[in-house]
């Protein structure tokens, strides 16, 4: 195709994705830079029969001038990146001088909500993606073993957990373990403690998110999982059995080599799904106890105050992470290239 | 098929298999029963603080209204709350969100299918990276200029917004689908003095609708399913339903009226059933292709 039609027709996709996705990027990181004016503040003379004193007021005409003149705020650089709820620079140092040892420091770390948020986020995409898969895989087979009249059903039912409405499918969830609901009631019964609640204990709180990230997607790896076990050579696994493979044999070693290209395309789809958690933590209400960096990024935005300017330094970090994640996938794709092979 | 040698199973292990099945089944669909059953009763019964078999048994339904089950919830929400406004703002959403995307991604999909160049491949990683970004991180970069200009808070602008967030992956897809459409076709169309955007009109177009059903059905469900977009871009009038409800979670939870949600919630899933219904095959094959080819 000439270069001439190719603009053509990617023109206006193309235009899409610069006004919206690249220009706010560079928004985010001119932002990030930059925080909100402070008020002006003027010394008045404040005379009385008894005599002249000098208060400092508010000037709100000059501030609003002066914010409106303008509306990036002041530049201050790294500033907002180094305070205390993003990189927290200054009290790491105070924090591990302070810190008794390595688990100590750790503590301390994972209360400053940068890093809480960080290490949230992480835990929930190291462990939802592998137990996702896994989950799936063991789905795909079970529902391979079924006669051929109930697959469709089954499928059915197994894609409403993935493809319903995140933030709705976590308050279904929500509502079912809430101390009055029916798996907060069952919850209760097996610890024997009737005061149990979810939404009062941290780990409980990490674990039901966790549980809510492999309900929800558990069906990605299902049904990609099920068309790849359609496309097992049959006559491999039979030589195999010929040969004395046992059911375990031929799993591990004809069924599972030739599923491996599609989980890595599911682990990276996944990585990417999960670094970006969010819906699950405003469904259950779950700020106090986990937060993740999208949510860091929301609650900054919402609310009276818009913190435009902490809301883009936790973005450009989070978009840093993101790179960061797929790089692995884009140095392999730029050495393959390299190779010509693409 | 159940006649393979390799298909043959255990009697112990087919049952393990159906057991573990049984329960998956429980687990993906139990959840949302409740929650439908529930959503008529009165939030006494739903949130039972003595019972958990009152949700179904619904004894204070009966008390408060007269009957087993109750449209309290569901009138609350639909009519004094305005949740159809929502309702509409979604259709608009939705529709405007899935035909333009498709409209630019079927453009752009062709060309980055039929460009040998290195740039055409390129752009597509870099629509790999932009599709790995959390949306709400752009949301952050919008603010401020959509504000300064006046465009915070309307429909159209949240619209556009999602198309763009849903090109990276409408162009994956479209890609990935015309480059299974023989290059013959369209060559072949040229040969004969067709233009490049004839040879597309003409040969192409026609062909192209199963994969455009496909892709559309996730632009559907991205535009659907949004929350952080339409939460931060739209204003209370405006609002689609997904944000609408989470409002809800907010204001009256405090009233006890959270059966407002509820009915929302099942409100919101509903149309979500439906379109599983007619097109599981279409999101099988959709979730399958980029994944199968490799």
């Amino acid at each position: 195709m000439k270069h001439r039609t190719f603009l053509w027709f990617i023109l206006p996709s193309a235009t899409a994705m610069v006004l919206f996705i690249a220009l706010p990027i560079l928004s985010v990181l001119i932002q990030s830079v930059f925080a909100p004016h402070e008020q002006v503040v003027r010394e008045v003379e404040n005379c009385t029969v008894f005599g002249c004193t000098m208060t400092t007021m508010v000037d709100q005409e000059a501030t609003r001038a002066l914010r409106e003149a303008e509306p990036l705020g002041r530049f201050v650089g790294f500033g907002i990146y180094t305070d205390r709820n993003h990189l927290a620079t200054s009290e790491i140092g105070a924090q591990w001088a302070a810190s008794t040892g390595i688990g100590d420091f750790v503590n301390r770390l994972l209360n400053l909500p940068f890093y809480g948020a960080l290490a949230f986020t992480l835990t929930y995409t190291a462990l939802v993606t592998p137990l996702s898969i896994a989950f799936g895989f063991v789905i795909a087979l079970s529902v391979n073993a079924l006669p051929r009249l109930f697959r469709g059903p089954m499928i059915f039912v197994s894609l409403l957990p993935m493809i319903v409405t995140p933030l709705v499918g976590a308050l279904i969830l929500f509502w079912m373990v809430d101390a009055r609901g029916i798996l907060g009631a069952a919850l209760q019964a097996v610890a024997g403690d009737p005061t149990l609640s979810v939404l009062a204990s941290t780990p409980l709180m990490w674990t039901m998110l966790i549980v809510y990230g492999v309900w929800s997607s558990a069906p990605f790896a299902f049904v990609v999982y099920y068309a790849g076990l359609q496309t097992v050579p049959q006559d491999t696994l039979e030589s195999a059995m010929i040969d004395g493979a046992t059911r375990w044999h031929r799993i591990r070693y004809v069924v599972l080599p030739h599923l491996l290209p599609l989980t890595t395309f599911m682990a990276l789809i996944k990585i990417m799904d999960n670094f970006r958690v969010f819906e699950p933590i405003v469904s259950f209400n779950a700020a106090a106890h986990a937060q993740s960096l999208s949510y860091f990024i929301y609650s900054d935005l919402g609310g009276e105050t818009r913190l435009l300017s902490s809301a883009a330094a936790t973005s450009v970090l989070t978009i840093l992470g993101v790179v960061v994640l797929l790089s692995p996938v884009l140095v392999r794709t730029w050495r393959s290239f390299g190779r010509g092979v693409a | 098929m159940s006649t393979r040698i390799a298909d043959r199973r255990p009697a112990a292990l087919q049952a393990a298999l159906t057991g573990f099945l049984v329960l998956w089944l429980v687990v993906a669909a139990f959840p949302f029963l409740w929650t439908l059953w529930g959503s008529f009763k009165v939030e006494g019964d739903f949130f039972s603080k003595a019972d958990w078999v009152n949700a179904l048994t619904g004894p204070l339904t009966q008390v408060e209204t007269g009957g087993a089950f109750t449209g309290q919830g569901y009138w609350g929400a639909w009519v004094q709350e305005e949740f159809w406004r929502a309702a509409l703002n979604t259709l608009i959403v939705v529709v405007c969100v899935t035909c333009i995307s498709l409209t630019f991604g079927t453009l752009g999909g062709y060309a980055l299918s039929r460009s040998p160049y290195r740039y055409a491949f390129w752009l597509l990683i870099v629509a790999l990276v932009f599709r790995a970004m959390p949306p709400v991180t752009l949301v952050s970069g919008y603010l401020l200029p959509f504000f300064q200009w006046n465009l915070w808070g309307h429909l159209p602008t949240a619209i556009i917004v999602l198309v763009a967030i849903n090109q990276p992956f409408t162009l994956w897809m479209l890609t990935s689908f015309f480059r299974n459409i023989p290059k013959d076709l369209d060559e072949s169309a040229m040969v004969d003095g067709c233009s490049r955007f004839q040879a597309f009109r003409h040969v192409i177009i026609p062909v192209m609708w199963p994969g455009v059903i496909t892709t559309g059905l996730f632009s559907f469900l991205l535009a659907y399913n949004d929350f952080a977009v339409t939460a931060m871009l739209l204003s209370t009038e405006n609002q689609t339903m997904v944000p609408k409800l989470a409002s809800f979670l907010g204001t009256t939870q405090t009233k006890g009226n959270v059966m407002f949600a509820v009915a929302a919630v099942v409100s919101t899933t509903a149309p979500l059933f439906v379109l599983v219904l007619f097109f599981q095959r279409q999101i099988v094959s959709g979730l399958t292709a980029g994944a199968v080819k490799g």
